[in-house]
């Protein structure tokens, strides 16, 4: 829709900031992408009481212009860039009323890009709290700007902030903060001169952020170098002196405003939450019970709305065969497109349930204390303290976890963490290892209490972890950072979670995940269909015709119509890829039937155990038949059972290491926008996948 | 003395950085030369730190922490 305005949202983190956001436009969000970077784009709208329009984009939380991270980098390229579609008319910037100081460092370097400005001072009940009085009169006065004072939590000033927004000027009429130019004068007046840029302070930038800005062609961004070479700028020592001017003058702004209370120095609560929460035994039980919970909810809990979904979509399938008039359309709406559907939506649980608990741990403040206890741990292997959330998730699905890696700020951490989630047993290789498992591991104890299946199973477990964790050492040493990875991070006070931001985030994540990952799961899986529901030729008519003929009519139904699905399935186009992919898994042990299910199961990896129960044309209700069949099952050529020791293990580590999921191919596209992250993916974990099946089977055989 | 030797509950007064580049992030976040900084935990395994300065708790890699001298 067309709005009259573009407002952008500007703050610290831990502001309030996306809770205001929030306040602002409701459910009235879209999120979308930023070019290069992950930090999704939040734009909302807003109806002024005037009736007018206004367009609110969310930025990602920053400390400074100056970017330590690629998302951070968003905020100045919005702001400054002329020809950016997004930039704002009006940038309305969150102040912490009870951090005033560190909070206005951004303020001053965003009003001196002399865009119009907003103050809205969230927080003013918690300062109130601490003793510390604003003079908002005062403190509007001096920064030549409106100051509203709000509370985001509690939903109170934002109609006065609605109502400043709606009267903003079209001029910045900000006081200026400090002197810009004294910082490198010849520098700042060449820039300008040469670059047509009006505003000083805008100039500078340019000689810190060329490097890294896209909207300056490389022509200009080497006359900048050279500019800085010719007058020795050095960007480093010139932040310094700029930081440290800034903070003189927000000195001396707070002695006129505002005033702290001299309040006897009391241990806070936040400090007495700390000592349990981080207490050397009793935080990591408590963090372990904690994981153990979230991880119990999405691998247990979950299944039931799962189930719920998934019998929804039976029905609906079935449904529609019946009101539909028999044909390819039907089957393929009916089987292809619901099937995929149903694949989408059998997800939304799981990413609800996982971002109810993320949104909630990050809102109380206790994630950046996982991050802080975990940190040395996890540092020494290239992950982070926040990864420990999505490797844990990943024993129950990768999909919610990998989206879950959002919260990591580094980005090398974030892409080591994504590129190893996947190797973490998720519960749709259980399924698989079960099945395979039972065929050929004897079920008897061993030293009394030990199932000798049990250990089998634990051991695919601790082994998915050992292996996770290698890798992810591997990459540390070849992914390559741009950014200088620091760990200056804020630990925030403890605060209760406001639920109505834990609704929206488990909300809006299942939304995009819907919409943004969902096209590509439905499309790979409507592939697949068709390539086991279609045959080259008149092959299907001719297993038709064959059990018409009166020797079969003696069978019973079912076990007639589970031998043709068998027959199908074989010479269906899946069938004939499994005979091409047969001469490249023959060193791992597989035949080309096993091929099938390979090629079947990259949609998800729990539908090999259906695809073996139609190839050996058993009843996927009954288990125990499946098995039975598969155990009796012989390799023509040798007469030898085709499911041995190593066959059976060697097809565990190809499902332990191999991609075979699409949803978290897509998902991986999704959260790294580059096709390169999930095919490199793709790539790894299959030629890992590869080599340890191949090991295993020679090894045992 | 740096940052990194001073023991749980001690303060110190920040004098000067030893590392350009992460001084410009330090002082973003409030670690200015004159502030005063208080260890308020050490993390179970001994690294990282939190720090409590100019009203509010950073946590920062003790190898981050040596670059800031104190007074």
């Amino acid at each position: 829709m067309k709005t009259d305005i573009k407002v952008a949202l500007v703050g610290n983190p831990n502001t309030g900031k996306s809770t205001l956001f929030n306040a602002l436009t409701g459910l009235n969000q879209k999120i979308g992408n930023f070019p290069g970077v992950t930090v999704d784009k939040k734009t909302g709208i807003l109806e002024l009481n005037d009736g007018r329009y206004a367009e609110v984009i969310d930025l990602p939380g920053t400390y400074s212009l100056y970017p330590k991270s690629r998302d951070e980098s968003i905020v100045f390229s919005v702001l400054a860039d002329k020809s950016n579609p997004l930039r704002p008319d009006l940038v309305v910037i969150i102040l912490d009323a009870s951090n005033l100081k560190r909070n206005l460092l951004l303020y001053t370097q965003v009003a001196d890009l002399k865009i119009p400005v907003i103050v809205a001072l969230n927080m003013m009940d918690l300062a109130k709290k601490s003793g510390i009085t604003i003079d908002v009169n005062a403190f509007a006065q001096k920064l030549g700007v409106p100051v509203v004072p709000i509370s985001a939590r509690k939903m109170e000033g934002i109609d006065k902030l609605k109502e400043a927004i709606s009267h903003a000027n079209k001029i910045a009429l900000q006081a200026d903060t400090i002197d810009v130019e004294a910082l490198a004068p010849q520098l700042i007046a060449q820039i300008s001169d040469e670059m047509q840029v009006d505003n000083p302070y805008f100039a500078l930038q340019l000689a810190h952020q060329h490097e890294t800005l896209k909207f300056l062609s490389p022509a200009e961004s080497d006359r900048i170098e050279e500019l800085e070479h010719e007058h020795s700028f050095h960007s480093s020592k010139a932040q310094a002196s700029e930081t440290i001017a800034r903070y003189s003058f927000i000195n001396d702004l707070l002695y006129d405003t505002v005033h702290q209370k001299a309040t006897a120095h009391e241990e806070t609560l936040s400090n007495k939450i700390d000592k349990v929460l981080t207490h050397k035994t009793f935080g990591f039980i408590i963090f372990f019970a904690i994981l153990l919970f979230i991880f119990q909810s999405i691998f247990a809990w979950s299944a039931y709305p799962m189930q719920l979904i998934a019998d929804l979509f039976v029905w609906a399938e079935a449904s529609l065969h019946k009101l539909l008039p028999p044909g390819p359309l039907t089957n393929l709406v009916a089987d292809g497109i619901l099937g995929g559907l149903s694949g989408v939506m059998v997800f939304i649980p799981q990413i609800a349930i996982l971002f109810g608990f993320i949104s909630i741990l990050e809102d109380t403040g206790y994630m950046s204390r996982v991050t802080f206890m975990m940190d040395r741990i996890m540092r020494k292997v290239g992950l982070n303290g926040k990864s420990v959330v999505p490797l844990i998730g990943g024993f129950a699905c990768a999909v919610p976890s990998i989206m879950a890696t959002r919260n990591i700020e580094n980005w090398k951490d974030r892409m080591i963490t994504i590129m190893v989630t996947p190797l973490v047993t998720c519960s749709a290789r259980l399924p698989v290892y079960t099945l395979l498992i039972a065929l050929v591991v004897p079920n008897r104890n061993v030293w009394w209490i030990f199932n000798l299946q049990g250990l089998a199973l634990t051991g695919m477990y601790i082994f998915s972890l050992i292996s996770a964790v290698t890798v992810a050492f591997v990459m540390k040493q070849i992914i390559k950072a741009r950014e200088r990875g620091y760990f200056i991070m804020e630990l925030p006070v403890y605060r209760m979670p406001r639920w109505k931001n834990v609704g929206h985030s488990m909300y809006e994540r299942a939304k995009t995940f819907v919409l943004q990952a969902g096209k590509v799961i439905i499309a790979i899986s409507v592939v697949l269909w068709v390539l086991k529901s279609y045959a080259p030729g008149d092959r299907f008519e001719h297993i038709d015709k064959k059990y018409e003929q009166p020797q079969y009519s003696g069978m019973n139904a079912e076990d007639k119509q589970l031998a043709i699905s068998s027959e199908k399935l074989e010479d269906s186009y899946a069938g004939v890829l499994g005979h091409v992919i047969e001469p490249v898994i023959k060193p791992l042990g597989f035949d080309w039937k096993i091929g099938i299910a390979l090629i079947t199961s990259f949609v998800a990896r729990e539908v090999f155990v259906g695809s073996m129960a139609t190839i050996y044309s058993g009843n996927e209700e009954k288990i125990e038949s499946v098995q039975q069949k598969m155990h009796d099952a012989k390799n023509p050529e040798t007469g030898q059972p085709v499911f041995t020791v190593a066959v059976a293990f060697s097809l565990m580590m190809f499902y332990a290491f191999a991609m075979q999921c699409a949803s978290t191919v897509a998902v991986v596209y999704r959260e790294t926008k580059d096709w390169r992250w999930p095919a490199t993916q793709f790539a790894y974990m299959t030629a890992m996948a590869y080599l340890a099946s191949f090991i295993t089977y020679h090894l045992l055989r | 003395m740096k940052l990194s030797q001073l023991e749980v509950g001690e303060t110190g007064i920040v004098k000067e950085f030893t590392d350009l580049e992460m001084s410009v992030k330090l002082m973003e976040m409030g670690c200015l030369p004159g502030e005063q900084i208080t260890v308020s935990r050490i993390a179970p395994l001994g690294d990282p730190i939190a720090i409590h300065v100019s009203g509010y708790q950073l946590s920062l890699r003790k190898r981050e922490a040596s670059t800031i001298i104190l007074h």
